[in-house]
């Protein structure tokens, strides 16, 4: 189904399903340890074997020699892989540096063995004994030292890496009112729960690859790509994945060490990646450094706005394109935006939760404080006077739906937003108290997604979708979707997810997820109906799905009649046409947040949160809610305490692990409140829903450090926002 | 940002020196006997065999999931002799006799725990990895604010407490949830709490 006109009435519309606050259909297994995940995975008629993952402990150079033989003797060792016996290895399309190193090595913790031994105890002391020598080369591994030598990169995400509207140059210059600020995000790690996990078992030619994947499409054509054997030999199987948040959109090297190593050793192989080793040979969200220019006039327009940002990434990698709302965000007549790349010899840099905006709303929605306080406009304010329904730099576009303001407003209602005081004035006992707000903004991405569904003889409507569930809620909102369109109650939807051999989907990334996919099982459901209707002698145009029947005029079928004679199939793809190019599709909202600060110990404890979005039809707003206060919850995270601490002379990522690298736990965050517009967008799909998996971390982070700045009148600039970086300015503690 | 679990060293596993036995050593095999979910079972296993991974990987319970393998982030949760434990830092050689408790043993779909089912009810989840080792502290939280255990956030050491939010907050601290379902969780856990008063 080709989705070029907006979307008029259709079945969806009714709300019978979509749309409700139902419980994920998958609750009940994955609150029972039920739920399969990747690790999870045995075959009770063959015994696996464990393989465990060594990793190279220099970040750049080359492996001299590795002496194997105390590994190979060790008790229980199967086999041993490594890049000179793996046999010819290709790289994925997705991949920028090699899975399996050697004899070059590109990263710290990057691959460079795996030990197979009959069990995981044996596998991992062995896997203690690979002795490798290294010859170590001279690595840049520090983003400012060599920020100057920093290039174009190209085009970004299908657009210049540079952006320049009327003269930007000559209108901040001669701006009345004018900010020229720089901020620091630094590396994040997605440190999601459940590490990359992989079990291969080879049939023959044919590999099968229990994983945990968000992309299962990009994750088989990589491994084929990588094992040089044709796709269709490569079948993966991801029902249920702990956590991805980007760190699990592309093939990593247990998936593929796990197929090597179970082609080695003959059987089953079983490979997790360590927690420790997660965090250097794995992907993470690069560290940036970003410059902001913002003119305006004494009444808060801006004339001006300049977004420059800086980061790093191994050789052939990309930037994080930390710029790229700011070209869409604000009004102003002059404009320039700019990204710019260096090569560091880190581990790889790659997506995660909204890349780009991410970091880099933690830096303009700060600026955009900064810049409220020197007009003396109130924040909320000062962004409504520079809203825009149009794209700024092609003022011909228009938003397909822009309710930033309505955001912004009932947000600032609704948080008692009027009763934020100055900067460092309001105390409550021993915490001085403040309040910050920030925009979100998060563009809408739609996917080509297929689905194929069947309906049974007793009514059951099964459908299958290479769709990955990551905790995004896909299992139930597709179920409604199917619910909905074939007018069932949800108790009569089966839904399989997460096998390469369904129809290849959107996959869960970049917000477009629910969306798309249910946009494609909507296709599907449009084509099945189409068949039941002509089983059952209906013109398809008039009959109606309802409550378990099809209706035509005043004849009146069960559903499961139409499949007596046999199930009946149906398979369609959603395809995108250029609405999404003709109009600019972008999901808003408003973060509002209050802070304690300790005036003694400069302590920083969250007290409020709220967030106001408007991102189309909301599917299921429970998980729906439940994904915007995990956005909000990371974004907490990145605001006060994540930093992938860089040792900056052996290159690498010192704090790798869950206590090194500190997330937020459930002392961190008090209650959060979601509230969502009322709003559809027929201009996205049929569905009229936009992404919101993402939207919730979009300027989160700088709602929290405005709020710091409100409670104690000092400005952080480069996050995370700890407390050595307040304490010795702390106003009077008297 | 709490440190509520016990932590390791930053080192460069698995290839830290010292870490393996002479590459020669037949793995020491020992008999343990305990009970999981009530069920006695006997097991002979390398000593080296961490609870979690002789239940998960001898006994084929999966349900308590392998986050982090030393003690940071509270997936592995289970219930032993009536204690939450982080069940990847304890060797399974060290529970004969003992009565372990796993997610398994709390309920099943179609016959949900109280906890399990408030979980559901208010998206106490996303990914639903961490969710077993939640749902295990959870329940044996309850049963430490009743029993009168004090936390750090207790105004009084030899006190009663309520189970209050910062009691839940405080003491859950151990189970990660990067999804960030904190806010349902503890919803969850008020309304299990407030119907068994």
């Amino acid at each position: 189904m080709k989705f070029d006109t907006p979307a008029g009435t259709n079945p969806i519309d009714r709300l019978k399903v979509v749309g409700k606050a139902t419980d994920r259909i998958d609750g009940p297994f994955k609150t029972t340890g039920t739920a399969p995940y990747a690790n999870d995975w045995h075959d009770p008629q063959a015994k696996l074997a464990y393989g465990v993952v060594v990793g190279a402990t220099i970040a750049k150079g080359r492996i001299a020699s590795m002496d194997l033989g105390a590994a190979k003797a060790a008790p229980g060792v199967v086999a041993i892989v490594t890049a000179d016996n793996a046999g010819k290895l290709g790289k994925g399309k997705l991949n920028t540096a090699k899975l399996l190193g050697g004899p070059e090595i590109e990263h710290y913790h990057q691959a460079v063995a795996v030990v197979v031994a009959e069990t995981f105890e044996q596998a991992r002391a062995a896997a203690a004994l690979v002795k490798v020598k290294y010859t170590a080369t001279e690595g840049a591994f520090d983003l400012a030292s060599v920020k100057d030598g920093a290039k174009d990169p190209g085009d970004v995400q299908g657009s210049p890496s540079s952006s320049s509207v009327g003269d930007f140059a000559g209108a901040f210059a001669s701006a009345p009112v004018k900010l020229d600020e720089s901020y620091e995000t630094p590396d994040h790690a997605h440190a999601m729960m459940e590490p990359h996990a992989s079990v291969a078992s080879w049939d023959g030619d044919k590999v099968t690859v229990w994983t945990s994947n968000q992309m299962i499409a990009w994750g088989t054509r990589d491994l084929a790509l990588t094992l040089d054997v044709p796709q269709e030999k490569v079948r993966m199987v991801s029902p249920f994945i702990g956590g991805g948040f980007g760190g699990k959109l592309f093939l990593r090297s247990e998936a593929l060490l796990a197929a090597l190593g179970a082609r080695a050793a003959g059987r089953a192989v079983k490979v997790a990646l360590t927690r420790p080793q997660m965090f250097n040979n794995t992907t993470h969200r690069p560290a940036t450094l970003q410059r902001i220019r913002i003119g305006a006039t004494p009444d808060g327009k801006i004339t001006a706005i300049g977004h420059e940002s800086w980061s790093g990434d191994l050789p052939e990698g990309g930037p994080e394109a930390a710029v790229l709302q700011t070209r869409l965000l604000y009004a102003a007549p002059n404009r320039m935006t700019a990204l710019r790349l260096v090569v560091l010899d880190l581990p790889e840099g790659n997506a995660m939760r909204a890349p780009g905006e991410a970091p880099g709303l933690m830096a303009l929605e700060v600026a955009m404080d900064e810049m409220a306080e020197k007009l003396g406009i109130d924040p909320v304010r000062f962004r409504e006077i520079n809203d825009t329904q149009v794209d700024p730099e092609k003022p011909e576009r228009a938003f397909s739906q822009r309710s930033l303001v309505a955001c912004l407003r009932q947000g600032a209602e609704r948080f008692g937003w009027d009763k934020r005081g100055k900067p460092g004035q309001v105390r409550d006992g021993r915490w001085l108290v403040g309040m910050g707000m920030a925009s979100a903004f998060r563009n809408n991405m739609v996917l080509k997604s297929a689905a194929r569904v069947r309906l049974d003889g007793k009514g059951m409507v099964i459908v299958e979708t290479d769709m990955t569930d990551i905790g995004n809620g896909s299992y139930t909102i597709i179920g409604q979707t199917a619910a909905e369109m074939m007018g069932v109650t949800l108790d009569k939807v089966i839904v399989r997810l997460g096998d390469s051999d369904f129809p290849v989907s959107s996959g869960s990334g970049g917000q477009f997820g629910a969306n798309s996919s249910t946009s494609g099982v909507y296709a599907a459901c449009m084509k099945l109906r189409e068949a039941v209707a002509g089983k059952l002698g209906f013109n398809s145009a008039d009959a109606v799905f309802e409550d378990g029947q099809v209706r035509s005029g005043n004849r009146n079928v069960p559903l499961a009649q139409a499949a007596t004679g046999g199930d009946i199939v149906a398979e369609d793809a959603i395809e995108f046409g250029d609405l999404d190019k003709t109009h600019q599709q972008s999901t808003f909202g408003g973060h509002f947040v209050e802070v304690g600060v300790d005036v003694a110990t400069a302590e920083i404890r969250v007290r409020r949160m709220l967030a106001v979005c408007a991102s189309g039809r909301i599917l299921n707003p429970k998980s729906a809610r439940s994904q915007v206060i995990g956005g909000m919850t990371m974004g907490v995270g990145a605001a006060l305490m994540e930093e992938l601490a860089v040792d900056t002379k052996r290159g690498y990522f010192v704090n790798h692990d869950l206590a090194g690298y500190e997330v937020p736990v459930h002392a961190d965050i008090p209650h959060q409140e979601v509230i969502f517009l009322d709003e559809v967008d027929p201009m996205s799909s049929p569905m009229k829903a936009k992404g919101v998996g993402e939207l919730g971390i979009c300027g989160v982070g700088a709602a929290v450090a405005n709020a710091v700045y409100n409670a104690t009148g000092l400005r952080v600039r480069d996050y995370p926002i700890t407390l050595d970086k307040l304490l010795n300015r702390m106003p009077d503690a008297a | 940002m709490v440190a509520a679990s016990a932590t390791a060293a930053l080192a460069a596993v698995p290839s830290a020196a010292g870490a393996a036995p002479a590459g020669t050593d037949k793995p020491v095999l020992a008999k343990v006997g305990f009970t999981v979910n009530g069920e006695r079972r006997e097991l002979e296993l390398d000593t080296r065999t961490s609870l979690l991974d002789a239940v998960r990987e001898h006994l084929h319970l999966t349900g308590a999931k392998k986050g982090c393998d030393h003690g940071q982030c509270g997936a592995c949760t289970m219930i032993v002799d009536g204690r939450r434990i982080n069940s990847c830092l304890t060797l399974a050689v060290m529970h004969q006799d003992a009565s372990v408790m796993t997610i398994e043993g709390l309920g099943k779909p179609g016959d949900l725990h109280p906890m399990q089912a408030a979980f559901v009810k208010h998206d106490g989840y996303q990914c639903g990895f961490c969710t077993p080792g939640q749902i295990c502290s959870s329940v044996a939280v309850i049963a430490e604010i009743k029993s009168g255990i004090p936390s750090h956030v207790s105004a009084d050491l030899n006190g009663t407490y309520e189970v209050t939010d910062a009691e839940i907050r405080e003491r859950m601290s151990g189970n990660i949830c990067r999804c960030g379902a904190y806010s349902n969780i503890v919803e969850a856990i008020t309304e299990v709490a407030g119907k068994q008063a």
